[in-house]
C-alpha cells in the first residue's frame, strides 16, 4: 500500500482549486460563482497545512487562522453586497450586472 | 489506514464539489459545499491540524455555509430554473480553461519536486496542530494579526449591516 506523502495533498489541493476555477468560469449565477471562491480558498488553506505538517512548522497553521478569520469576513461582507444588488436589480445573473454600460 | 482515510476523502471532496458547481438549484450546491467541507475537516484531521479541523466545521460548514442557506432562502428565486445557464460552447471553453490551469499546477508539483522525499513526519507533527499549541504562538509571535483580525471583523460586521440595510441606492 502506497503511504500518503506530502505530494497526495498537493494534487488534491490543485484538483478542488481547478474544480473551483471552473465554476467561476462555467455559472452565471452569482451565489454559485462565490462559493466556488471559497473552494478555491479552502484548497489553498490544504496546501498551507500539509505543508505545516509535513514541514513540522507551525506557522502554516497559523496562516490558515488568519485566512478562515479574512473568509469569515469576505462572506459576510459579500452576501450584504449580493442582497443589495438582488434588491436593487432584481437579479443573480452576473452577466445583467452591466448598468454602468450606458 | 490512513491511505484508506485519505482516499475516501479526497474523493468523496472531489465528487461533492464537481456536483456543486453543476448543480441547477442553489440550495442544493450549498449542500454539496458542506460535505466538501466535512471533508477537508477529515483531510486536517489527517494532518494533525485538529484544532483546525474543529474551526473549519464551526465556522465554514457551520457559519459560512447558513449564512449562504439564508441569503438563497431570502432572495425567494420561486422558479431556479429561470436563470438561464452559459451556453454549452462557453462551459467547454471554461471548462477546458480550467483544465489547462490545472494541468499547469500538476506540472508545477510534479517538475519542481515540492514534495519528494516528505513521507511521514515525527509524532511532533500531530500535537502541533492542538489548540495548546497554536493558542500559544497566536498569543505570543503573532499577537498584533490576531489584534488587527479582530478589528477587521468588527469592520466586516458594521459594513455588512450598512450594506444590507434597506436603502435604495
Amino acid at each position: 500500500m502506497i503511504e500518503i506523502g506530502l505530494n497526495h495533498y498537493l494534487w488534491l489541493a490543485a484538483g478542488l482549486f481547478t474544480i473551483g476555477v471552473i465554476g467561476v468560469l462555467t455559472r452565471r449565477n452569482v451565489l454559485i460563482i462565490f462559493m466556488s471562491v471559497e473552494l478555491m480558498l479552502n484548497s489553498a488553506n490544504l496546501t498551507l497545512i500539509a505543508y505545516s505538517h509535513f514541514l513540522e512548522n507551525i506557522v502554516g497553521q497559523v496562516m490558515v487562522f488568519f485566512s478562515m478569520t479574512v473568509a469569515a469576513a469576505e462572506v459576510g461582507i459579500g452576501l450584504a453586497i449580493v442582497v443589495t444588488i438582488f434588491r436593487n436589480l432584481e437579479t443573480l445573473d452576473v452577466t445583467k450586472l452591466n448598468i454602468l454600460k450606458n | 489506514m490512513q491511505t484508506i482515510m485519505f482516499g475516501l476523502l479526497a474523493v468523496t471532496a472531489v465528487v461533492s464539489a464537481v456536483l456543486m458547481i453543476t448543480r441547477k438549484n442553489p440550495v442544493y450546491s450549498i449542500l454539496w459545499l458542506v460535505l466538501a467541507f466535512f471533508c477537508f475537516a477529515g483531510l486536517y484531521v489527517l494532518l494533525g491540524a485538529n484544532f483546525l479541523a474543529a474551526i473549519q466545521i464551526v465556522v465554514y460548514a457551520g457559519a459560512i455555509m447558513v449564512l449562504f442557506l439564508f441569503v438563497v432562502m431570502m432572495l425567494n428565486l420561486r422558479e431556479p430554473e429561470k436563470l438561464e445557464e452559459r451556453s454549452p460552447l462557453w462551459v467547454g471553453m471554461g471548462t477546458i480553461v480550467g483544465l489547462g490551469l490545472g494541468l499547469v499546477l500538476l506540472a508545477y508539483f510534479v517538475r519542481s519536486k515540492a514534495g519528494v522525499g516528505m513521507v511521514e513526519p515525527s509524532e511532533q507533527a500531530y500535537a502541533m496542530g492542538s489548540a495548546t499549541w497554536l493558542g500559544k504562538e497566536l498569543f505570543t509571535t503573532y499577537v498584533l494579526p490576531v489584534e488587527i483580525a479582530g478589528v477587521l471583523l468588527l469592520a466586516a460586521v458594521i459594513g455588512a449591516v450598512a450594506l444590507a440595510k434597506k436603502t435604495r441606492v
